[in-house]
Protein backbone atom coordinates (compact mmCIF):
# COMPACT_ATOMS: atom_id res chain seq x y z
CA UNK A 1 0.00 0.00 0.00
CA UNK A 2 1.43 3.44 -1.18
CA UNK A 3 1.90 6.14 1.92
CA UNK A 4 3.01 8.86 -0.36
CA UNK A 5 2.28 9.16 -4.04
CA UNK A 6 4.31 11.79 -5.92
CA UNK A 7 2.72 13.05 -9.66
CA UNK A 8 4.05 15.16 -12.03
CA UNK A 9 5.39 17.62 -9.15
CA UNK A 10 7.40 20.75 -10.65
CA UNK A 11 9.28 23.73 -9.33
CA UNK A 12 10.26 26.63 -11.01
CA UNK A 13 12.11 29.28 -9.38
CA UNK A 14 12.80 32.03 -12.42
CA UNK A 15 14.26 30.46 -15.27
CA UNK A 16 15.79 27.47 -13.03
CA UNK A 17 13.67 24.19 -13.30
CA UNK A 18 14.42 22.76 -9.76
CA UNK A 19 11.81 19.90 -9.77
CA UNK A 20 10.73 18.60 -13.10
CA UNK A 21 7.64 16.45 -13.61
CA UNK A 22 9.09 14.27 -10.55
CA UNK A 23 7.19 10.95 -9.48
CA UNK A 24 7.31 8.38 -7.39
CA UNK A 25 5.80 6.22 -4.38
CA UNK A 26 6.38 5.45 -1.14
CA UNK A 27 5.55 2.12 -0.01
CA UNK A 28 4.11 1.93 4.12
CA UNK A 29 7.02 0.88 6.21
CA UNK A 30 9.44 0.82 3.63
CA UNK A 31 13.19 2.95 3.70
CA UNK A 32 13.25 5.26 0.53
CA UNK A 33 16.44 6.89 -0.43
CA UNK A 34 16.31 10.15 -2.42
CA UNK A 35 20.01 10.68 -3.79
CA UNK A 36 21.82 12.89 -6.85
CA UNK A 37 24.17 15.52 -7.12
CA UNK A 38 24.11 18.71 -5.48
CA UNK A 39 21.47 20.68 -7.33
CA UNK A 40 19.47 17.77 -8.70
CA UNK A 41 16.32 19.04 -6.58
CA UNK A 42 16.25 16.52 -3.37
CA UNK A 43 15.44 19.06 -0.74
CA UNK A 44 13.30 20.89 -2.93
CA UNK A 45 11.08 17.94 -2.82
CA UNK A 46 11.37 17.85 0.76
CA UNK A 47 10.34 21.52 1.40
CA UNK A 48 7.47 20.47 -1.62
CA UNK A 49 6.28 17.79 0.04
CA UNK A 50 6.17 19.63 3.57
CA UNK A 51 4.72 22.54 2.56
CA UNK A 52 7.22 24.93 2.92
CA UNK A 53 7.15 25.78 -0.76
CA UNK A 54 4.07 25.76 -3.23
CA UNK A 55 4.42 23.54 -6.38
CA UNK A 56 4.01 25.03 -10.36
CA UNK A 57 2.27 21.98 -10.90
CA UNK A 58 1.48 18.18 -9.36
CA UNK A 59 0.05 16.87 -6.92
CA UNK A 60 1.38 15.06 -3.75
CA UNK A 61 -1.08 12.32 -1.80
CA UNK A 62 -1.07 11.13 1.98
CA UNK A 63 -2.83 8.01 2.65
CA UNK A 64 -4.40 8.75 -0.42
CA UNK A 65 -5.71 12.60 0.27
CA UNK A 66 -4.15 15.24 -1.69
CA UNK A 67 -2.00 17.54 0.67
CA UNK A 68 -1.23 20.26 -2.09
CA UNK A 69 -1.66 23.69 -0.63
CA UNK A 70 -1.58 23.08 3.02
CA UNK A 71 0.83 24.38 4.73
CA UNK A 72 3.49 23.19 7.17
CA UNK A 73 1.69 22.85 10.72
CA UNK A 74 -0.86 21.13 9.04
CA UNK A 75 0.74 18.76 7.01
CA UNK A 76 2.87 17.42 10.27
CA UNK A 77 -0.38 17.08 12.08
CA UNK A 78 -1.23 14.75 9.55
CA UNK A 79 1.41 12.66 10.21
CA UNK A 80 4.39 13.65 8.17
CA UNK A 81 7.89 14.85 10.19
CA UNK A 82 10.86 16.03 8.75
CA UNK A 83 14.70 16.82 9.44
CA UNK A 84 16.44 19.67 7.65
CA UNK A 85 19.92 19.09 6.20
CA UNK A 86 21.83 21.07 8.87
CA UNK A 87 20.64 19.44 12.28
CA UNK A 88 17.99 22.97 13.70
CA UNK A 89 17.09 22.76 16.94
CA UNK A 90 15.79 24.98 19.78
CA UNK A 91 18.84 26.17 20.69
CA UNK A 92 17.73 28.57 23.66
CA UNK A 93 15.36 25.81 24.65
CA UNK A 94 15.88 22.38 26.53
CA UNK A 95 16.21 19.21 25.32
CA UNK A 96 13.88 18.33 26.73
CA UNK A 97 11.69 21.37 25.98
CA UNK A 98 12.39 20.83 22.62
CA UNK A 99 11.04 17.10 22.82
CA UNK A 100 8.15 18.73 23.61
CA UNK A 101 7.49 21.70 21.34
CA UNK A 102 5.91 18.86 18.90
CA UNK A 103 3.42 16.77 21.23
CA UNK A 104 0.10 17.54 20.01
CA UNK A 105 -2.53 18.66 22.02
CA UNK A 106 -6.23 18.79 20.65
CA UNK A 107 -8.34 21.54 21.83
CA UNK A 108 -8.10 25.20 22.95
CA UNK A 109 -7.63 24.67 26.62
CA UNK A 110 -4.90 21.89 26.39
CA UNK A 111 -3.20 24.52 24.48
CA UNK A 112 -2.84 26.74 27.27
CA UNK A 113 -2.75 24.17 30.04
CA UNK A 114 0.95 23.33 31.12
CA UNK A 115 3.54 22.97 28.73
CA UNK A 116 5.03 20.06 30.42
CA UNK A 117 2.45 17.43 30.95
CA UNK A 118 3.46 14.50 33.17
CA UNK A 119 2.75 11.84 30.57
CA UNK A 120 4.72 13.80 27.72
CA UNK A 121 7.65 14.22 30.09
CA UNK A 122 8.30 10.85 30.40
CA UNK A 123 7.42 10.11 27.31
CA UNK A 124 10.29 12.75 25.91
CA UNK A 125 12.68 11.24 28.56
CA UNK A 126 11.94 7.48 27.53
CA UNK A 127 12.87 8.79 24.17
CA UNK A 128 15.78 10.64 25.23
CA UNK A 129 17.03 7.75 26.98
CA UNK A 130 16.00 5.76 23.49
CA UNK A 131 18.48 7.61 22.04
CA UNK A 132 21.12 8.24 24.47
CA UNK A 133 20.93 11.63 25.43
CA UNK A 134 18.89 11.49 28.07
CA UNK A 135 21.98 13.02 30.39
CA UNK A 136 21.39 16.22 28.64
CA UNK A 137 17.98 16.51 28.86
CA UNK A 138 17.94 20.26 31.45
CA UNK A 139 20.50 21.81 28.96
CA UNK A 140 19.99 24.33 26.70
CA UNK A 141 19.70 23.12 22.85
CA UNK A 142 22.83 25.60 21.70
CA UNK A 143 25.24 23.71 24.35
CA UNK A 144 24.64 20.32 22.51
CA UNK A 145 27.46 19.00 20.37
CA UNK A 146 26.35 18.65 16.22
CA UNK A 147 26.06 14.90 16.53
CA UNK A 148 23.25 15.52 20.00
CA UNK A 149 21.75 17.99 17.91
CA UNK A 150 21.37 15.32 15.36
CA UNK A 151 19.97 13.10 17.40
CA UNK A 152 17.62 15.21 19.13
CA UNK A 153 16.34 16.51 15.92
CA UNK A 154 15.00 12.63 15.05
CA UNK A 155 13.88 12.51 18.55
CA UNK A 156 11.98 15.04 18.78
CA UNK A 157 10.54 14.55 15.56
CA UNK A 158 9.02 11.24 16.44
CA UNK A 159 6.86 12.67 19.33
CA UNK A 160 4.05 13.63 17.52
CA UNK A 161 4.16 9.33 16.19
CA UNK A 162 4.16 10.45 12.41
CA UNK A 163 4.04 7.69 9.67
CA UNK A 164 6.32 8.79 7.16
CA UNK A 165 9.77 10.72 8.45
CA UNK A 166 11.71 12.68 5.88
CA UNK A 167 15.62 12.76 6.84
CA UNK A 168 17.50 15.40 5.09
CA UNK A 169 20.91 14.38 5.62
CA UNK A 170 20.75 12.43 8.57
CA UNK A 171 24.20 11.56 8.75
CA UNK A 172 25.92 14.24 7.24
CA UNK A 173 28.66 16.30 8.97
CA UNK A 174 28.72 13.53 11.74
CA UNK A 175 31.64 10.77 12.63
CA UNK A 176 31.36 6.91 11.38
CA UNK A 177 30.69 5.58 15.21
CA UNK A 178 27.66 8.57 15.26
CA UNK A 179 26.50 7.42 11.60
CA UNK A 180 26.20 3.96 12.39
CA UNK A 181 24.17 4.83 15.98
CA UNK A 182 21.62 6.99 14.04
CA UNK A 183 21.14 4.32 11.40
CA UNK A 184 20.23 2.10 14.07
CA UNK A 185 18.13 4.40 15.42
CA UNK A 186 16.13 4.56 11.81
CA UNK A 187 15.76 0.85 11.64
CA UNK A 188 14.72 0.70 15.16
CA UNK A 189 11.78 3.22 14.63
CA UNK A 190 11.28 1.74 11.10
CA UNK A 191 10.41 -1.52 13.14
CA UNK A 192 8.16 0.09 15.01
CA UNK A 193 5.93 1.04 11.86
CA UNK A 194 7.72 4.90 10.64
CA UNK A 195 8.42 4.91 6.86
CA UNK A 196 10.99 6.84 6.09
CA UNK A 197 12.32 8.85 3.10
CA UNK A 198 15.55 10.30 3.02
CA UNK A 199 18.18 11.99 1.59
CA UNK A 200 21.54 11.19 1.65
CA UNK A 201 25.14 11.81 0.03
CA UNK A 202 26.62 8.83 1.73
CA UNK A 203 26.09 6.04 -0.53
CA UNK A 204 27.20 3.25 1.66
CA UNK A 205 24.82 4.20 4.55
CA UNK A 206 22.30 4.58 1.87
CA UNK A 207 22.60 1.43 0.29
CA UNK A 208 22.83 -0.16 3.49
CA UNK A 209 19.74 0.98 4.92
CA UNK A 210 17.31 1.90 2.31
CA UNK A 211 14.65 -1.06 0.33
CA UNK A 212 14.51 1.30 -2.39
CA UNK A 213 16.75 4.18 -4.07
CA UNK A 214 15.16 6.55 -6.31
CA UNK A 215 17.79 8.76 -8.50
CA UNK A 216 16.96 12.03 -9.05
CA UNK A 217 18.65 14.06 -11.95
CA UNK A 218 17.76 17.82 -13.18
CA UNK A 219 14.72 17.75 -10.65
CA UNK A 220 13.60 14.54 -12.59
CA UNK A 221 13.63 10.70 -11.37
CA UNK A 222 16.33 9.23 -13.64
CA UNK A 223 16.23 5.75 -12.17
CA UNK A 224 14.54 4.20 -9.25
CA UNK A 225 14.48 0.20 -7.67
CA UNK A 226 16.50 -2.00 -5.29
CA UNK A 227 20.13 -0.84 -3.80
CA UNK A 228 21.68 -4.07 -6.17
CA UNK A 229 19.29 -2.30 -9.53
CA UNK A 230 20.17 0.80 -9.09
CA UNK A 231 23.79 0.24 -8.50
CA UNK A 232 23.63 -1.84 -11.45
CA UNK A 233 22.27 1.12 -14.01
CA UNK A 234 24.47 2.23 -16.26
CA UNK A 235 22.98 5.72 -16.43
CA UNK A 236 23.83 5.96 -12.48
CA UNK A 237 26.93 4.46 -12.31
CA UNK A 238 28.08 6.68 -15.23
CA UNK A 239 26.52 10.00 -13.93
CA UNK A 240 26.90 9.56 -9.70
CA UNK A 241 28.62 6.83 -8.75
CA UNK A 242 31.83 6.24 -11.01
CA UNK A 243 32.43 2.86 -12.58
CA UNK B 1 16.29 21.12 36.99
CA UNK B 2 14.27 23.03 40.44
CA UNK B 3 16.03 25.47 42.51
CA UNK B 4 17.37 24.22 45.74
CA UNK B 5 14.77 25.03 48.44
CA UNK B 6 15.95 28.30 49.97
CA UNK B 7 15.89 29.70 46.63
CA UNK B 8 13.14 29.44 46.47
CA UNK B 9 11.79 30.29 49.82
CA UNK B 10 13.92 33.13 48.88
CA UNK B 11 12.33 33.77 45.80
CA UNK B 12 8.83 33.31 47.34
CA UNK B 13 9.67 35.79 50.12
CA UNK B 14 10.81 38.65 47.83
CA UNK B 15 7.77 38.37 45.90
CA UNK B 16 4.73 38.90 48.75
CA UNK B 17 7.32 41.93 49.57
CA UNK B 18 7.00 42.86 45.98
CA UNK B 19 3.05 42.95 46.61
CA UNK B 20 2.66 44.36 50.44
CA UNK B 21 4.73 47.16 48.87
CA UNK B 22 3.45 47.89 46.22
CA UNK B 23 0.00 47.68 47.38
CA UNK B 24 0.84 50.01 50.63
CA UNK B 25 2.95 52.54 48.72
CA UNK B 26 -0.19 55.28 48.76
CA UNK B 27 -0.77 54.71 52.10
CA UNK B 28 2.47 55.18 53.34
CA UNK B 29 3.62 57.64 50.59
CA UNK B 30 1.17 60.98 51.14
CA UNK B 31 3.10 63.13 48.38
CA UNK B 32 1.26 63.49 45.03
CA UNK B 33 4.32 63.99 43.13
CA UNK B 34 5.81 60.31 44.49
CA UNK B 35 2.18 58.77 43.90
CA UNK B 36 2.23 60.33 40.93
CA UNK B 37 5.97 58.57 40.21
CA UNK B 38 4.61 55.15 41.04
CA UNK B 39 1.75 55.72 38.83
CA UNK B 40 4.00 56.06 35.73
CA UNK B 41 6.37 53.36 37.20
CA UNK B 42 3.77 50.87 37.41
CA UNK B 43 2.40 51.48 34.08
CA UNK B 44 5.67 51.18 32.20
CA UNK B 45 5.47 47.62 34.75
CA UNK B 46 2.67 46.86 33.12
CA UNK B 47 3.38 48.33 29.32
CA UNK B 48 7.32 46.25 29.20
CA UNK B 49 5.70 42.83 30.79
CA UNK B 50 2.57 43.32 28.06
CA UNK B 51 5.27 44.09 25.09
CA UNK B 52 7.72 41.55 26.16
CA UNK B 53 4.99 38.80 25.31
CA UNK B 54 5.55 39.98 21.61
CA UNK B 55 9.25 41.37 21.38
CA UNK B 56 10.02 38.65 24.48
CA UNK B 57 8.54 35.22 24.05
CA UNK B 58 7.74 35.55 20.24
CA UNK B 59 11.23 37.31 19.65
CA UNK B 60 9.13 39.56 17.47
CA UNK B 61 10.14 43.36 18.26
CA UNK B 62 7.28 45.68 17.62
CA UNK B 63 8.24 49.54 18.24
CA UNK B 64 4.85 50.69 17.42
CA UNK B 65 3.23 49.15 20.57
CA UNK B 66 3.29 53.39 21.35
CA UNK B 67 -0.24 52.99 18.79
CA UNK B 68 -2.10 50.80 20.76
CA UNK B 69 -1.48 52.42 23.90
CA UNK B 70 -3.19 55.86 22.09
CA UNK B 71 -5.37 54.14 20.26
CA UNK B 72 -6.45 52.55 23.96
CA UNK B 73 -6.72 56.34 25.23
CA UNK B 74 -8.72 57.15 22.57
CA UNK B 75 -11.17 54.23 22.67
CA UNK B 76 -11.78 54.90 25.96
CA UNK B 77 -12.53 58.38 25.69
CA UNK B 78 -14.77 58.01 23.07
CA UNK B 79 -16.63 55.38 24.98
CA UNK B 80 -16.87 57.51 27.90
CA UNK B 81 -18.26 60.21 25.99
CA UNK B 82 -20.36 58.42 23.85
CA UNK B 83 -22.08 56.57 26.51
CA UNK B 84 -22.16 59.68 28.93
CA UNK B 85 -20.33 58.06 31.61
CA UNK B 86 -19.71 60.56 34.68
CA UNK B 87 -16.23 61.14 35.72
CA UNK B 88 -15.33 59.15 39.27
CA UNK B 89 -15.52 55.28 39.96
CA UNK B 90 -17.03 54.24 37.13
CA UNK B 91 -15.18 55.19 34.08
CA UNK B 92 -12.58 51.53 35.40
CA UNK B 93 -15.44 49.35 34.17
CA UNK B 94 -14.79 50.35 30.87
CA UNK B 95 -11.45 50.03 30.78
CA UNK B 96 -11.80 45.93 28.85
CA UNK B 97 -13.85 47.93 26.23
CA UNK B 98 -11.10 50.02 25.33
CA UNK B 99 -8.83 46.32 25.54
CA UNK B 100 -11.20 44.97 22.98
CA UNK B 101 -11.51 47.68 20.69
CA UNK B 102 -7.52 47.27 20.44
CA UNK B 103 -7.74 44.24 20.41
CA UNK B 104 -10.26 44.27 16.52
CA UNK B 105 -7.02 46.89 15.66
CA UNK B 106 -4.21 44.18 16.71
CA UNK B 107 -6.05 42.21 14.50
CA UNK B 108 -6.08 43.83 11.56
CA UNK B 109 -2.90 45.05 11.93
CA UNK B 110 -1.14 41.75 13.10
CA UNK B 111 -3.27 39.91 10.44
CA UNK B 112 -0.82 41.76 7.38
CA UNK B 113 2.09 43.04 9.77
CA UNK B 114 2.85 39.51 11.09
CA UNK B 115 2.97 38.30 7.68
CA UNK B 116 7.27 40.04 7.57
CA UNK B 117 9.38 38.82 9.81
CA UNK B 118 12.43 40.64 11.53
CA UNK B 119 13.64 43.66 10.77
CA UNK B 120 10.90 44.25 8.27
CA UNK B 121 8.47 43.65 10.95
CA UNK B 122 10.25 46.48 12.86
CA UNK B 123 9.53 48.55 10.06
CA UNK B 124 6.10 47.89 9.67
CA UNK B 125 5.15 48.51 13.15
CA UNK B 126 7.08 51.70 13.32
CA UNK B 127 4.50 52.63 9.89
CA UNK B 128 1.65 51.79 11.31
CA UNK B 129 2.48 53.64 14.76
CA UNK B 130 2.85 57.01 12.43
CA UNK B 131 -0.46 55.72 10.25
CA UNK B 132 -2.53 55.78 13.57
CA UNK B 133 -0.97 59.17 14.90
CA UNK B 134 -2.06 60.75 11.26
CA UNK B 135 -5.12 59.26 11.54
CA UNK B 136 -5.96 60.43 15.12
CA UNK B 137 -4.65 63.79 13.79
CA UNK B 138 -6.61 63.92 10.56
CA UNK B 139 -9.96 62.30 12.20
CA UNK B 140 -11.40 65.58 13.47
CA UNK B 141 -14.77 65.07 13.61
CA UNK B 142 -14.25 61.84 15.97
CA UNK B 143 -10.45 62.53 17.70
CA UNK B 144 -10.63 66.35 17.98
CA UNK B 145 -7.58 66.37 15.81
CA UNK B 146 -4.98 68.45 17.09
CA UNK B 147 -7.05 70.10 19.90
CA UNK B 148 -7.11 67.10 21.02
CA UNK B 149 -9.58 65.11 23.25
CA UNK B 150 -10.64 65.61 26.67
CA UNK B 151 -11.96 63.00 29.43
CA UNK B 152 -14.52 64.01 32.46
CA UNK B 153 -11.95 64.70 35.54
CA UNK B 154 -12.58 63.06 38.91
CA UNK B 155 -13.70 65.44 41.55
CA UNK B 156 -11.35 64.13 43.85
CA UNK B 157 -8.70 66.32 45.98
CA UNK B 158 -5.46 66.86 44.60
CA UNK B 159 -4.13 65.19 47.86
CA UNK B 160 -6.21 62.15 46.92
CA UNK B 161 -6.29 62.58 42.79
CA UNK B 162 -3.33 59.87 42.05
CA UNK B 163 -4.26 57.17 44.31
CA UNK B 164 -6.77 55.48 42.70
CA UNK B 165 -5.50 55.52 39.05
CA UNK B 166 -2.12 53.75 41.58
CA UNK B 167 -4.05 51.33 41.68
CA UNK B 168 -5.91 51.00 38.73
CA UNK B 169 -2.50 50.97 36.86
CA UNK B 170 -1.17 48.29 39.49
CA UNK B 171 -4.13 45.97 38.69
CA UNK B 172 -3.45 46.17 34.60
CA UNK B 173 -0.06 45.39 35.70
CA UNK B 174 -1.02 41.95 37.78
CA UNK B 175 -3.29 41.24 35.01
CA UNK B 176 -0.39 41.77 33.07
CA UNK B 177 2.11 39.58 35.03
CA UNK B 178 -0.79 37.19 35.91
CA UNK B 179 -1.12 36.33 31.69
CA UNK B 180 2.94 36.58 31.09
CA UNK B 181 3.27 33.93 33.38
CA UNK B 182 0.45 32.09 32.60
CA UNK B 183 1.62 32.06 29.15
CA UNK B 184 5.43 31.80 30.12
CA UNK B 185 4.56 28.24 31.46
CA UNK B 186 1.78 27.18 28.62
CA UNK B 187 2.05 24.66 25.87
CA UNK B 188 1.28 27.80 24.10
CA UNK B 189 4.37 29.97 25.36
CA UNK B 190 6.59 26.77 24.52
CA UNK B 191 5.53 27.36 21.00
CA UNK B 192 6.14 31.46 21.21
CA UNK B 193 9.54 30.25 22.63
CA UNK B 194 10.11 27.93 19.93
CA UNK B 195 8.96 30.41 17.07
CA UNK B 196 11.69 32.97 18.62
CA UNK B 197 13.96 30.50 18.35
CA UNK B 198 13.37 29.26 14.72
CA UNK B 199 10.02 29.84 13.03
CA UNK B 200 10.39 27.15 9.88
CA UNK B 201 11.64 24.53 12.42
CA UNK B 202 9.03 25.64 14.56
CA UNK B 203 6.24 25.13 11.66
CA UNK B 204 8.00 22.07 10.69
CA UNK B 205 7.05 20.49 13.85
CA UNK B 206 3.67 21.55 14.02
CA UNK B 207 3.58 24.85 15.52
CA UNK B 208 0.97 27.47 13.71
CA UNK B 209 3.14 30.15 14.09
CA UNK B 210 0.82 32.44 12.29
CA UNK B 211 -1.99 32.07 14.87
CA UNK B 212 -0.05 32.08 17.20
CA UNK B 213 1.82 35.09 16.46
CA UNK B 214 -1.47 36.94 16.06
CA UNK B 215 -2.34 35.45 19.39
CA UNK B 216 0.32 36.97 21.35
CA UNK B 217 0.26 40.24 19.44
CA UNK B 218 -3.32 40.69 20.20
CA UNK B 219 -2.98 39.63 24.17
CA UNK B 220 0.00 42.79 23.83
CA UNK B 221 -1.66 45.09 22.32
CA UNK B 222 -5.35 44.58 24.08
CA UNK B 223 -2.92 44.78 27.42
CA UNK B 224 -1.47 47.83 26.40
CA UNK B 225 -4.77 49.08 25.08
CA UNK B 226 -6.14 48.91 28.33
CA UNK B 227 -3.36 50.68 30.34
CA UNK B 228 -3.39 53.49 27.46
CA UNK B 229 -6.93 53.57 28.82
CA UNK B 230 -6.16 54.73 32.19
CA UNK B 231 -3.40 56.76 31.50
CA UNK B 232 -5.98 58.87 29.40
CA UNK B 233 -8.50 59.08 32.23
CA UNK B 234 -5.14 59.87 34.29
CA UNK B 235 -4.00 62.86 32.25
CA UNK B 236 -7.77 64.27 30.90
CA UNK B 237 -6.40 65.50 27.83
CA UNK B 238 -4.93 63.76 25.21
CA UNK B 239 -3.75 64.93 21.46
CA UNK B 240 -2.13 62.82 18.77
CA UNK B 241 1.80 63.38 19.30
CA UNK B 242 1.47 63.04 23.17
CA UNK B 243 -1.07 59.82 23.29
CA UNK B 244 1.20 57.94 20.59
CA UNK B 245 4.94 59.13 21.45
CA UNK B 246 7.37 57.03 19.34
CA UNK B 247 9.17 57.56 22.83
CA UNK B 248 6.74 55.02 25.08
CA UNK B 249 7.18 52.53 22.57
CA UNK B 250 11.09 52.87 22.61
CA UNK B 251 10.82 53.67 26.74
CA UNK B 252 9.19 50.08 27.34
CA UNK B 253 11.18 48.08 24.54
CA UNK B 254 14.20 49.61 27.09
CA UNK B 255 13.39 49.04 29.77
CA UNK B 256 12.39 45.12 28.64
CA UNK B 257 16.04 44.40 27.44
CA UNK B 258 17.80 46.37 30.62
CA UNK B 259 15.57 43.94 32.89
CA UNK B 260 15.86 40.73 30.56
CA UNK B 261 14.38 39.89 27.70
CA UNK B 262 11.51 37.20 27.00
CA UNK B 263 11.77 36.74 31.18
CA UNK B 264 8.79 37.23 33.66
CA UNK B 265 10.59 39.88 35.83
CA UNK B 266 13.11 41.34 33.77
CA UNK B 267 10.73 43.96 32.40
CA UNK B 268 9.12 44.87 35.75
CA UNK B 269 12.83 45.51 37.06
CA UNK B 270 13.64 47.64 33.79
CA UNK B 271 10.70 49.20 34.46
CA UNK B 272 11.15 49.97 37.92
CA UNK B 273 14.87 50.87 37.49
CA UNK B 274 14.29 53.35 34.62
CA UNK B 275 10.76 55.29 35.01
CA UNK B 276 11.65 56.64 38.33
CA UNK B 277 14.96 57.72 36.92
CA UNK B 278 13.58 59.13 33.43
CA UNK B 279 11.01 61.19 36.09
CA UNK B 280 13.85 62.26 38.35
CA UNK B 281 15.87 63.53 35.39
CA UNK B 282 12.78 65.76 34.03
CA UNK B 283 11.70 66.93 37.43
CA UNK B 284 15.31 67.61 38.75
CA UNK B 285 16.29 69.33 34.95
CA UNK B 286 13.70 70.75 33.91
CA UNK B 287 11.38 69.91 30.78
CA UNK B 288 14.58 69.04 28.40
CA UNK B 289 15.03 66.42 27.30
CA UNK B 290 17.89 65.69 28.54
CA UNK B 291 16.72 62.30 30.08
CA UNK B 292 17.03 60.90 26.17
CA UNK B 293 20.85 61.04 26.21
CA UNK B 294 20.33 59.23 29.77
CA UNK B 295 18.08 56.83 27.88
CA UNK B 296 20.95 56.84 24.81
CA UNK B 297 23.82 55.97 28.05
CA UNK B 298 21.81 52.92 29.31
CA UNK B 299 21.41 51.66 25.92
CA UNK B 300 24.62 51.87 25.53
CA UNK B 301 25.37 49.69 29.15
CA UNK B 302 23.52 46.97 27.96
CA UNK B 303 24.67 46.66 24.63
CA UNK B 304 28.30 47.11 26.02
CA UNK B 305 27.63 45.00 29.56
CA UNK B 306 24.28 43.36 29.65
CA UNK B 307 23.60 42.26 26.58
CA UNK B 308 21.01 39.57 28.29
CA UNK B 309 19.68 42.06 30.60
CA UNK B 310 19.85 42.01 34.27
CA UNK B 311 18.12 38.96 35.35
CA UNK B 312 19.59 36.50 33.50
CA UNK B 313 23.25 37.86 33.76
CA UNK B 314 22.25 37.87 37.29
CA UNK B 315 20.87 34.89 36.85
CA UNK B 316 24.39 33.12 35.42
CA UNK B 317 26.19 34.43 38.40
CA UNK B 318 24.50 32.80 41.09
CA UNK B 319 24.19 29.32 38.78
CA UNK B 320 27.98 29.83 38.81
CA UNK B 321 28.27 30.91 42.25
CA UNK B 322 26.28 27.99 43.91
CA UNK B 323 27.55 25.10 41.35
CA UNK B 324 31.41 26.15 42.28
CA UNK B 325 30.23 25.55 46.31
CA UNK B 326 28.55 22.44 45.36
CA UNK B 327 31.12 20.72 43.28
CA UNK B 328 34.25 22.06 44.76
CA UNK B 329 37.18 23.34 43.18
CA UNK B 330 38.47 20.01 41.59
CA UNK B 331 35.20 20.08 39.42
CA UNK B 332 35.44 23.74 38.76
CA UNK B 333 36.17 23.15 34.95
CA UNK B 334 33.53 20.79 34.23
CA UNK B 335 30.55 22.56 36.34
CA UNK B 336 31.81 26.06 34.52
CA UNK B 337 30.93 24.53 31.32
CA UNK B 338 27.68 22.99 32.53
CA UNK B 339 26.62 26.71 33.59
CA UNK B 340 27.48 28.46 30.29
CA UNK B 341 25.17 25.46 28.79
CA UNK B 342 22.76 26.15 30.65
CA UNK B 343 22.67 29.77 30.41
CA UNK B 344 22.65 29.81 26.76
CA UNK B 345 25.66 29.96 25.28
CA UNK B 346 26.10 28.60 22.23
CA UNK B 347 28.41 26.55 20.58
CA UNK B 348 30.09 27.82 17.67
Amino acid sequence: MSLLEIEGLSKHFGGVTAVDGCSLSLQLGSITGLIGPNGSGKTTVFNLITGFLPQDAGEVRFNGQSISGLGPNRIYGLGIGRTFQLARIFPRLTTLENMLVPVRRSGLRALFSRGQRHDERTRAMDMLAAMDISHVAGLLGGSLSYGQRKLLELAAVMMARPQLVLLDEPAGGVNPGLIERIGQHILELNRQGVTFLLVEHNMPFVMGLCQQIVVLHRGAVLAQGTPAAVRGNPAVLDAYLGS
Amino acid sequence: MRSPGWMRVAKWAALLLVVVVALLFPAFESDPATVNIGVFTVMYVGLATAWNIMGGYTGYVSLGHAAFFGFGAYAFGLVLAHLGIQAGYEPFLFVPVAGALTVVLALLIGWIALRTRAATFVIVTIAMMFMIQLLAENLVGLTGGGSGLSFPVPPWSGDFFDTPFYYAMLVMAFVALGISWWIRRSKFGLGLLAIRDDEDKALAVGVPAHAYKLTAFIISAGLVGMIGAVYGYYVTYIYPQYAIDPLVGISLVLMVFLGGLGTLWGPVLGAVILEPAQLWLAYNFGASRLYLVFYAAVFLVVILLLPRGIIPSVGDLIRRLTSRRAVGPSDTASSSSDTHAVAGVQSP
